[in-house]
């Protein structure tokens, strides 16, 4: 090291799922390069999904990740189904949708309270953070206890829920008890428009990303289980031809797969895709609520997306409320799932983005092939040009204001890097 | 006096098993004014160098890498608990033990030769000293906060060995296996969930592992009479505490 070298590391990531590190090379004064490692162990699950039984692959597929195992159980359900050629009884869709709401406010509430917004505010952490912000943690925490009590409920529990199964529920629930989650709801859904007021106050650097943005499309919903892959560049596809508009690369310092659009590179999915590509599928009061934030119907700015985050709460809340008030239990009895040989894709939208499953079954029921794509893998690219650009902007800044800037570009991303392992360290190499 | 520093540490895992600590938001805040958090890179940006009072560890040895992390996290923890199957069993992950690992690494990346991993994946006591484990898949709120207030007052948990039978029985459930005719791990399962899934009118799948004195022989025997095959029942036991050794033998004796 020289006069002109400097070198800083960080050697985990911290407020992420699971493990991962950045490293920044710097020499004679520029950015060379940023790059995300992601030291999280590979787990293997496409391999050892093979030879089980598809009836078993949501259970399975949820255990890639403790933070969105509905969106693992719901892809891999629909996949298989989709295999098979099972249509889920409407009260059975309007359940699972259900289900996902209660996965949104559980992650969503604990990603911009407890580690997105101390970035914001100047605290190492969200605990740190009550000391001040008291009021505004109590009632993030209550809001996420509503989402995972929804969960509990419908499924179980709401790490791993243990009543998702290929078409339909173990169990289905009664009105009584659905009901009774209203309440907490309500409040929940106030806690989500308090969330999003205050952070909306909050400093946000001015910063545009032209990425492509890609996300479900639904003729009438915002979507969480269904529709089609659509996305700002003009992608508009069956989500069983993804491998013909993506494909997965893989790159020597991680041990997650990089998801790109063939010919095109990098896009970004989560809140800011869905949003943008979805607002006109909001109910106009939640559009002027936006607006209220200063919000328009695309958001470009990754530090934003607290606020995309706060208005999905809110819309989620509501559209659980919804979903119990109009549901009663289904009066015949659900399709038969018989085996038949065959491959079946699906996507849905995790909290943090797109997860497509695709599997191939053999005509027993047993796996012969299994893909997953998870929404980290496919953001690796769009979330290293993102750390780029702020490095650049941040290069004469003292190293640990450098570090914590780039740390803080990451955690913009919600990134999971449990389930990109299938997916962080920072290191500063200044030359 | 000083507050205990507690550090909550992952290996090989989803990370479901400390979000169950944040997941406890009525106990969190105060959980948090208990105990120094020290080392919690999940929830804070704030990591302290050891020793640390207790160490939450989840995840599974799959590394070189991180079979040597463990040991000094050993060194430097004056109590050492394992949380989940994957600590405690090896997890998910540990279906590889019972496959060739280098195809599974062929068989899910391009560049098999970016990846360094171990051929098997083995419970943190395969490693290290451990002074308590909580089981489960993920594991359960109830028993991770009486296993903090335990370790706050000095006492030994409480954490019952007895089977999820027991605690179905507790619930007051009916049996699925016997009312139903539906395959239940619940007889050999280790307690800890409550006995979940008979109260959704399922069987249970052994999330939890082996209970303490497990009689899987004669539970297999009871699932072949309900129309199991042996297929069925490897993959049963074969889950999510495959190489927990009970599970393990008994899988094997379908092959």
């Amino acid at each position: 090291m020289t006069e002109t070298t400097k070198r800083i590391r960080v050697e985990m990531l911290a407020r992420v799922e699971g493990e991962g590190g950045l490293e920044v090379d710097i020499a004679d004064g520029a950015v060379q390069s940023v790059r995300l490692s992601i030291f999280e162990p590979p787990r293997l699950f496409e391999a050892f999904l093979r030879g089980r039984a598809a009836a078993e692959a949501p259970d399975i597929a949820a255990r890639i990740c403790g933070i969105c195992p509905v969106a693992y159980q719901m892809s891999a359900a629909h996949a298989i189904e989709a295999a098979y050629g099972v249509q889920p009884v409407p009260e059975v869709r309007a359940l699972r949708r259900l289900l996902y709401c209660g996965e949104y406010i559980e992650s969503h509430a604990l990603h911009m309270v407890m580690l997105h917004a101390p970035d914001f505010l100047g605290y190492e952490d969200g605990i740190a953070m009550a000391a001040a912000h008291g009021e505004l943690v109590k009632r993030a925490l209550a809001a996420k206890k509503a989402g995972n009590a929804l969960m509990r409920v419908l499924a179980g529990r709401e790490i791993h829920p243990i009543n998702v199964r290929l078409g339909g529920f173990y169990r289905l629930p009664g009105r009584a008890e659905l009901l009774a989650l209203q309440p907490d709801l309500a409040r929940a859904r106030d806690d989500s428009v308090a969330i999003l007021r205050w952070a909306a106050a909050f400093e946000f650097p001015d910063i545009e990303r032209d990425w492509e943005l890609v996300a479900l499309r639904h003729p009438t919903e915002y979507p969480l289980n269904e529709g089609r892959i659509a996305s700002t560049g003009g992608i508009d596809i069956a989500a069983d031809a993804f491998e013909t508009v993506f494909e997965e690369r893989h790159i020597a310092h991680s041990n997650a797969l990089h998801a790109v659009v063939r010919d095109r590179g990098a896009y970004l999915t989560g809140p800011l895709a869905r949003y943008a590509l979805n607002f006109d599928r909001l109910p106009a009061h939640i559009q002027a609520l936006a607006r209220e934030v200063g919000l328009g119907p695309v958001c470009r700015n990754p530090y934003r997306s607290i606020l995309v985050r706060a208005i999905e709460t809110v819309f989620v809340c509501e559209e659980a409320m919804r979903l119990i008030a109009t549901y009663r239990p289904p009066q015949a009895a659900p399709p038969a799932v018989v085996p038949r040989a065959g491959t079946g894709a699906w996507a849905t939208e995790a909290p943090r983005g797109l997860l497509w499953h695709r599997y191939e079954i053999d005509s027993d029921g047993t796996i012969l092939s299994a893909r997953i794509v998870p929404p980290t893998a496919q953001n690796q690219p769009a979330i290293e040009a993102d750390l780029l650009d702020i490095a650049r902007r941040r290069i004469d800044a003292p190293d640990d204001v450098l570090q914590l800037a780039c740390e803080a570009a990451v955690r913009n991303h919600d990134p999971c890097i449990s389930c990109a392992t299938h997916f962080l360290r920072l290191t500063v190499n200044r030359r | 006096m000083a507050r205990p520093r507690l550090a909550v540490l992952k290996f090989a895992s989803c990370d479901g098993c400390q979000l169950s600590l944040l997941d406890c938001e009525d106990e969190l805040l105060a959980v948090a004014g208990a105990v120094e958090i020290a080392n919690f890179p999940e929830a804070s940006r704030s990591i302290l160098p050891g020793p640390y009072d207790i160490a939450l560890v989840e995840g599974s040895i799959t590394t070189e890498h991180d079979a040597a992390r463990i040991r000094e996290i050993r060194d430097e923890s004056l109590l050492l608990v394992a949380i989940g199957a994957c600590a405690t069993a090896g997890g998910i992950q540990a279906l590889r033990n019972f496959a060739e690992v280098g195809e599974m690494v062929r068989a899910v990346y391009a560049r098999p030769d970016f990846i360094s991993t171990l051929a098997t994946s083995t419970p943190v006591a395969a490693h290290v000293k451990v002074d308590y484990e909580l089981r489960g898949c993920p594991i359960d709120k109830g028993q991770l906060l009486e296993l903090i207030s335990a370790l706050l007052a000095g006492r030994r948990p409480v954490l019952p060995a007895h089977s999820v039978c027991v605690e179905c029985k507790l619930a007051g459930r009916v049996c699925v296996m016997v009312a139903h005719g539906t395959p239940c791990l619940g007889p050999v399962t280790h307690a800890g969930c409550g006995a979940l899934c008979p109260g959704y009118h399922r069987g249970c799948y052994g999330c939890f592992g082996p209970a303490e004195t497990t009689n899987t022989a004669s539970l297999a025997a009871q699932w072949q009479a309900l129309g199991a095959s042996g297929r069925d029942i490897k993959r049963a036991f074969r889950t999510f505490n495959a190489a927990a050794e009970p599970f393990r033998r008994e899988a094997e004796a379908h092959d």
